[in-house]
């Protein structure tokens, strides 16, 4: 596989490859724990650990392990990650794993994990992997914090609830409540308001690509009229 | 002497698309004035808060869009839409509740899935069921029918009203009730005799349940004036009221405590009229052969009757239309007439070299 750049790798994880608004890899827990910011980041930290730590061990080993049985090899990797991550979460903050449930465990599914450590950490150097690996959990990081601020936001008119779960004490105070107590609009907080901001992101996502197109087209030297084509092949003598 | 060359189709009918929508429009007439009568002026608010909204959140998504806004404005899909939403919404409801649901119906519902003739569920019954779920208790608060109201109170007038629905903060009191779905849903281990006995929603009325029936009665009037033009065949309805009757007969239980009540009861309490004639026969959200249509309407019977009797919501016909709406494509598929000219029926998923 051809060399990449670290800017390469940094833009393709957090935007044009995010593995859930481009790649819509990992939905399920997408859209079943972002109710609220807490979750989210509480499952997009794990995700991202886990993304790390699988890429990592995949680099390394990618000379050693033969193709017929790569996949196995690498879903216990990621099984261990997640194992990890699972066992750390319990221990450290109790409540958000008892909140979060089985998407916890069900991390080792998360098809953009596998997905990195087949597509480039399997073929490329171990820094590269790790950075690729750190990129692509931010970027999902990322997607998973909007929906639930979003989802939270609208659906039950708070910001930042609970966070003392992820957080520890110091966040007992920064629940914001923007519109007043007594707000509720339960269909955000249901798995509709999930598809449906999810939807909203994306099209977000693709209007500002659209626009930096059409602004990069914009600033393209016009084709100057009546000029000869350069003629690349055959041989004039 | 000059020759126009013109194509086919050579033999016009007098619809278009806007005559039809607003024929549909004036048929809901009849159940808008049996609503203003026994409820009060709240649906009457609701129809012209929705179609206003209607309106304007077509405009703009349209303009965002980038489309002729006039030319599609003036096919007053958006109205009917409006006006279907608003007669769906308890009366007196808060106005953001109408906006929200109404906004819902438009943009996400019919324009984000490419507009009129694309949207893949019917946009009224997408609003009504996303306020539903989101605001149960004002989505669930009915205005007691004018009739069982005690001596001496009467329905809030236009004004009054109108500030109801502006700027009341809580859910009114005194003159709300249940609705009779809401009853028997409630009126566990009473038979239907009992029941019956009990609520003067039914001991004071004529078949069903007081005012709801004169509802029901007026939808079915407006149906049968929409059926008469022609904007819709009978396969549909009566697909749907006969296979709703023929479930309450056969779970009626002779009236024990169990019966979740009887036919009569069913077709004209809650949206089932309106739901059968000016719902369901929606043409862009519903099957579109005849065959079908039979099937679709009978589907939806089945639901509304399953989800009234054994589940948690007390009407189901917004919820029944939404899923028989999954199953219109697939029901297309199978039931496509014969074609000119072939001597089999065909699958719209057929390909020629499968013969």
């Amino acid at each position: 596989m051809s060399i990449v750049s670290i800017s390469e790798v940094t833009k393709n994880g957090l935007w044009t490859n995010n593995p859930a608004l481009v790649q819509l890899l990992g939905l399920c827990p997408l859209l079943a724990v972002t109710g609220t910011v807490v979750n989210a980041l509480g499952l997009g930290l794990a995700t991202m650990m886990v993304l790390i730590g699988s890429n990592i061990i995949v680099s390394l080993i990618r000379h050693h392990v033969s193709d017929a049985v790569r996949l196995p090899v690498f879903v216990i990797i990621i099984a261990t990650f997640v194992t990890c991550a699972e066992l750390i979460m319990k221990a450290f903050t109790y409540e958000l794993y008892q909140i979060l449930g089985i998407f916890i465990p069900l991390i080792v599914t998360n098809c953009a994990i596998l997905g990195r450590a087949e597509a480039f950490a399997s073929k490329q150097s171990v820094g590269m992997a790790a950075l690729d690996g750190f990129m692509m959990g931010l970027g999902f990081l990322m997607v998973l914090v909007c929906l639930g601020a979003v989802r939270e936001l609208l659906g039950q008119g708070t910001l930042l609830a609970d966070m003392q779960l992820l957080l520890g004490p110091i966040a007992n105070s920064w629940t914001l409540r923007p519109f007043g107590e007594g707000y509720s609009f339960l269909i955000a907080i249901l798995p509709p308001g999930a598809f449906l901001v999810m939807g909203f992101l994306m099209a977000i996502k693709n209007a500002i690509d659209w626009q930096i197109k059409l602004k990069a087209e914009a600033h393209k030297p016009a084709p100057v009229k009546g000029a000869k084509r350069i003629r690349t092949t055959g041989h004039i003598s | 002497m000059a020759f126009r060359q013109v194509s086919s189709p050579h033999a016009h009918g007098a619809q278009n698309t806007a005559r039809l929508m607003q024929l549909v429009v004036w048929a809901t007439i009849p159940g808008l004035i049996a609503l203003t009568w026994h409820f009060g002026w709240g649906s009457f608010i609701n129809v012209m808060l929705a179609s206003i909204t209607a309106v304007i959140s077509e405009a703009l998504i349209l303009k965002m869009r980038r489309r002729p806004v006039g030319f599609y404005l003036g096919d007053y899909s958006a109205v009917v839409t409006a006006v279907l939403l608003g007669l769906a919404l308890p009366p007196l409801c808060p106005w953001w509740v109408v906006v929200i649901g109404t906004v819902f119906s438009v943009v996400i519902a019919k324009q984000l899935f490419g507009g009129l003739g694309y949207n893949p569920f019917n946009p009224a019954m997408v609003g009504y069921v996303v306020v539903l779920i989101s605001f149960p208790i004002e989505m669930t608060t009915w205005v007691t029918p004018l009739a069982l109201l005690p001596d001496g109170i009467t329905h809030p007038d236009f004004l009054e009203s109108l500030k109801l629905v502006f700027f009341s903060t809580s859910p009114m009191d005194g003159v709300t009730g249940a609705t009779p779905l809401d009853s028997f849903k409630h009126a566990a281990g009473l038979t239907v005799d009992q029941i019956y006995q009990q609520d003067s929603l039914f001991s004071q009325a004529m078949f069903a349940g007081v005012g709801w029936e004169w509802v029901n009665l007026g939808f079915l009037v407006g149906g049968i004036v929409l059926l008469g033009s022609r904007v819709f065949t009978w396969h549909g309805p009566v697909a749907m009221l006969v296979t709703l009757a023929l479930m309450s007969l056969i779970f009626w239980d002779s009236g024990s405590s169990q019966s979740p009540g009887s036919p009569l009861m069913h077709l004209f309490s809650g949206a089932s009229m309106m739901g059968a004639f000016f719902i369901l026969t929606d043409p862009v959200s519903s099957a579109v052969s005849n065959r079908g249509r039979l099937i679709y309407g009978a589907l939806i019977g089945i639901l509304v009757y399953i989800i009234r009797a054994w589940g948690n919501y007390p009407d189901a016909v917004a919820f029944a239309i939404l899923l028989a709406n999954f199953t219109a494509p697939f029901i297309d598929n199978y039931t496509l007439p014969r074609t000119y000219g072939h001597t089999d029926r065909r699958k719209a998923t057929e390909r020629l070299e499968d013969k």
